[in-house]
């Protein structure tokens, strides 16, 4: 592999070039693709986008499907984008999550430069859509897609999620902001005559003015403070006292004592700080709305794993859909492997032995055997035949089938059943949380009816100030939401470098690891292109399609590398029976003859007496053997790869918890293994995925926590058991419900930063509280001595919630880019 | 003096008026996008550019 020329990056998207050959005048690129959107914008006089920003362009290494958007010439999905069809123009609306910067800003709103059937675009940053207005004669909907597409902005068009594209604002606590703020301050100019000295001889225009005041607090106490005071009754009614129980006493009853003093003439009343109160509690609320929105809202996006599906397509006549086979008959269909919200209405899906059904759809080929033990918790397969609806969510368990799909699911669907698998359990952290928070408030009312009473005794001019600063100046809010918003970014950090966490909960089974289990093939070794040798008997063309086909049926990473070899030199058959044993191997009966493949023992304990000669130059070790009709063919040699790395993995991860390998492979590794990944690690081979199981639960029992690192179907039942279990995913759909996180195969060697990103994770959230207890201490101290103004608590109160938000976001990121970026070089 | 009272109430109900003209902007969604119009406003108009054919972007 070329190393790569740091110091030059692409003019385009700031990806390091791994050559300095692709240029244009002085700029270099990182791909052809970028250098495309370079040379037009260039041409277009739209080179402003590259000065506005630095390396603002969207990196077009990865070309994108030719007729990706070849749904939107018609259909309900193109109606949908369309909000206005008129006699010359469309209007549309395309939601970009590319936008990021005033350039994106800049090209979009000049897309009528790039292409003259666009009349006029206009972006929303804050949502990321852009609104296109266009000549419908000149540019077709779906050229528009790719237009935007073309310069890197590609459309995120998928009818399930397009709902919750982006949470509606929430207008109503601005009005009510906006009200409490306009009434706050009047009354405060009316308050002036008081503070300034008016005295008894202007008593008319004294009362004119105090009860103006009190008009202009009812819009205050009735409309703007409603949110404080519905979640207060909430609570109440569940025999619950949350945050907003204080907050919403201090208020009525600052209210209720200014409306006594100025009926009965004693006083001015308070109106000025109890308006104060709302409108500096509703800013607070507001901003820590958007900031919340604003950190959280990716996640919904791009957090979640990337699911991949074959879709099959099938060449119209005269159109070659593919590579021309030399040796087979030509023209069938071409397999694509496409992520989850590009799979639409009409597609015909590819569903392996052991694959996740992503979608809903009809049965067009295959006999379906489905376990829908993911969604319904019951494990006996469920038979369907062909012209019969198949839902989402189950796992196909025979042989493969195609389905035509007629309803796309969402991915934050199958998330959803993800999560409601049995959760491991939990430790006895959450309840702490719980308890704490209900305490809170009580012991905050007890501190204001003591500092009541005291002040009420010794000088009652400043019981008032006392007992509201103390009600409105104390804030579980770091206590409540830190830990959710940190665990939330980290989540949305994790996700972003390939490692997909079930929920967060994960986070802290992860940290508390003790004892981590590897699987070997498949996880500490690479099998998307290994060395793969035939050893045995000469094989006939049809017997070569044969075990192609079985091949094409196991998802078991040795039959996907075996697959992907054979493949383009084979045509699949059609498969009469078929059973697969998990760790073992499949019996299948293909055009009369019954076919045995797998491992060794599998295969041989199916035959009468294999002729071992055959044999003689296989060498024990990662091997598929194959037996027809009882005769032993020959195997297929794997010469594994180990992943590049692991010694340094071993060493890192060695310093603070115990290693083990488990693997269904023989030991005739062992020896280099163990030199790879040091002594002390454990080496134990020939376990079956029971044994595996067993193995952990014997671990556990001996107080370890311990995670497994498997590949996701063979170690679906050690997965489950362990405390945290990580399925590696090489990078399609190899979905595991068992799994507690998926780890793209790529990221293996980051694993020892992840482990310590997750036990930082925890002490952020300590650190947090421990702010939080120092806030509330001292804001009390000062409350108590009623040195503290009600409306001075009315601001620190946000201001320290919102503060406190913004480290933990912070120090979450600091740590991210300390901790995870460090090996960013390896990873393209 | 007393004169102030309607001084007041004129200059009060002035001022609802501008909350309400606040709350319909709110309403108008003129708060959603606060990113784009002070960067869009200083982006410079460039004369048409004489060339106008639609070049095709395609990979191969």
């Amino acid at each position: 592999m070329e190393k790569t020329n740091i110091a030059l990056l692409c003019e385009h998207c700031g990806d390091p070039c791994p050559n300095d050959k692709i240029v244009l005048g002085e700029s270099h690129f990182c791909c052809e693709g970028c250098r495309l959107v370079y040379q037009l914008l260039n041409r277009k006089g739209l080179c402003t986008y590259y000065a506005l920003n630095a390396h603002p362009g969207v990196s077009r290494r990865t070309p994108v499907r030719k007729d990706k958007f070849a749904f939107l010439d018609q259909g309900k999905m193109a109606d949908a984008l369309i909000s206005f069809r008129g006699e010359d123009q469309t209007h549309a609306t395309f939601y970009l999550p590319a936008i990021h910067c005033s350039s994106c800003l800049y090209l979009l709103e000049n897309l009528h430069r790039l292409h003259p059937g666009v009349l006029s675009s206009r972006v929303d940053f804050a949502a990321r859509t852009v609104f296109l207005a266009f000549d419908h004669h000149r540019i077709s909907l779906r050229e528009a897609a790719e237009l935007l597409t073309a310069i890197g902005y590609e459309p995120y068009i998928s009818m399930r999620d397009l709902g919750g594209s982006r949470p509606e604002p929430n207008r109503r606590l601005i009005y009510r902001l906006g009200v409490a703020g306009f009434c706050f301050g009047n009354i405060m100019l009316l308050s002036f005559p008081e503070y300034l000295g008016i005295d008894g001889s202007e008593s008319m225009l004294r009362q004119a003015f105090r009860y103006l005041s009190l008009l202009l607090a009812l819009p205050v106490l009735l409309y703007s403070a409603q949110p404080f005071f519905s979640s207060a009754w909430s609570g109440l009614k569940s025999k619950f006292l949350n945050i907003d129980t204080p907050i919403a006493l201090a208020i009525l009853v600052t209210f209720l004592r200014s409306v006594w003093g100025v009926a009965s003439g004693a006083g001015s009343g308070y109106f000025d700080s109890m308006s104060g109160i709302v409108f500096f509690m509703l800013a607070g609320r507001v901003l820590q709305d958007r900031t919340y929105r604003a950190l959280s809202f990716d996640r919904d996006y791009t957090a979640y794993f990337p699911m991949a599906v074959t879709v099959l397509e099938y060449s119209t006549a005269g159109d070659p859909a593919g590579p021309v086979d030399s040796t087979g008959p030509t023209s069938g269909p071409r397999e694509v492997s496409t992520a989850l919200p590009d799979v639409r209405c009409g597609d015909t899906l590819l569903i392996h032995s052991g694959e996740l059904i992503p979608a809903d759809g009809i049965l067009t080929r295959g006999d379906a055997l489905i376990d829908y033990s993911f969604v319904t918790g019951e494990s006996l397969p469920v038979c369907r035949e062909m012209g019969e609806i198949v839902y989402a969510g189950g796992r196909q368990t025979g042989a493969a089938i195609e389905l035509l799909v007629f309803k796309e699911v969402a991915q934050s669907y199958l998330t959803q059943l993800w999560n409601r698998q049995p959760r491991k359990t939990t430790a006895a952290r959450r309840p702490f949380i719980h308890t704490l928070s209900r305490y809170f408030t009580i012991i905050v009312f007890a501190v204001a009816a003591s500092a009541a009473l005291y002040w009420q005794l010794v000088d009652p001019a400043r019981t008032w100030n006392a007992v509201t600063a103390v009600l409105i100046v104390a804030c579980p809010c770091a206590l409540l939401l830190s830990s959710t918003f940190t665990n939330g970014n980290l989540l949305r950090i994790m996700a972003k470098y390939h490692f997909y966490l079930r929920n967060a909960e994960t986070i802290g089974h992860i940290a508390g690891t003790t004892h981590i289990v590897f699987d070997k093939t498949g996880t500490l070794t690479d099998t998307t292109a290994p060395e793969i040798r035939w050893q045995g008997r000469q094989l006939s063309k049809l017997e070569r399609w044969s075990i192609t086909t079985l091949a094409a049926q196991s998802t078991h990473p040795l039959s996907r590398a075996l697959a992907a070899h054979l493949r383009p030199t084979s045509e699949l058959l059609y498969i009469s029976s078929f059973i697969e044993r998990p760790g073992g191997g499949l019996d299948a009966l293909i055009d009369g003859r019954r076919w045995t493949y797998g491992s060794r023992a599998f295969v041989q304990s199916q035959t009468a007496g294999g002729k071992r000669e055959e044999l003689g130059q296989v060498t024990p070790g990662a091997a598929i053997y194959v037996a027809c009709d009882g005769h032993l063919l020959g195997a297929y040699q794997f010469s594994g790869r180990f992943r590049a790395g692991l010694g340094t993995l071993a060493n890192d991860l060695a310093q603070h918890h115990k290693l083990t390998v488990l693997s269904g492979d023989n030991a005739h590794e062992r020896r280099r293994l163990q030199a790879l990944l040091g002594d002390g690690v454990n080496l134990l081979f020939d376990r079956s995925p029971h044994e595996k199981t067993q193995y952990i639960r014997h671990l556990q029992r001996w107080g370890d926590k311990v995670m497994m690192v498997g590949d996701g179907l063979n170690d679906a039942g050690a997965l489950g058991q362990s405390d945290a279990g990580i399925a590696i995913a090489a990078d399609c759909g190899n979905f595991t419900p068992s799994s507690d996180a998926i780890l793209r195969a790529d990221q293996l060697i980051r694993l020892p930063a992840f482990i310590r990103f997750c036990r930082s994770g925890r002490w952020i959230i300590l650190a947090s509280f421990v702010l939080s207890i120092l806030y509330n201490i001292i804001g009390l101290w000062f409350a108590v001595h009623g040195a503290l103004s009600p409306l001075v608590a009315a601001i620190l109160m946000p201001a320290s919630s919102l503060s406190i938000l913004l480290v933990t976001y912070g120090s979450s990121n600091v740590l991210a880019r300390v901790l995870l970026r460090e090996e960013d070089h390896n990873i393209h | 003096m007393s004169v102030i009272i309607l001084l007041l109430l004129a200059s009060l109900s002035i001022a609802l008026i501008f909350l309400g003209a606040f709350l319909w902007s709110v309403g108008d969604r003129q708060y959603d996008d606060d990113y784009s119009p002070p960067r869009r406003i200083l982006f410079d108009d460039q004369p048409p550019s004489p060339d106008n054919d639609h070049a095709k972007l395609t990979s191969k």
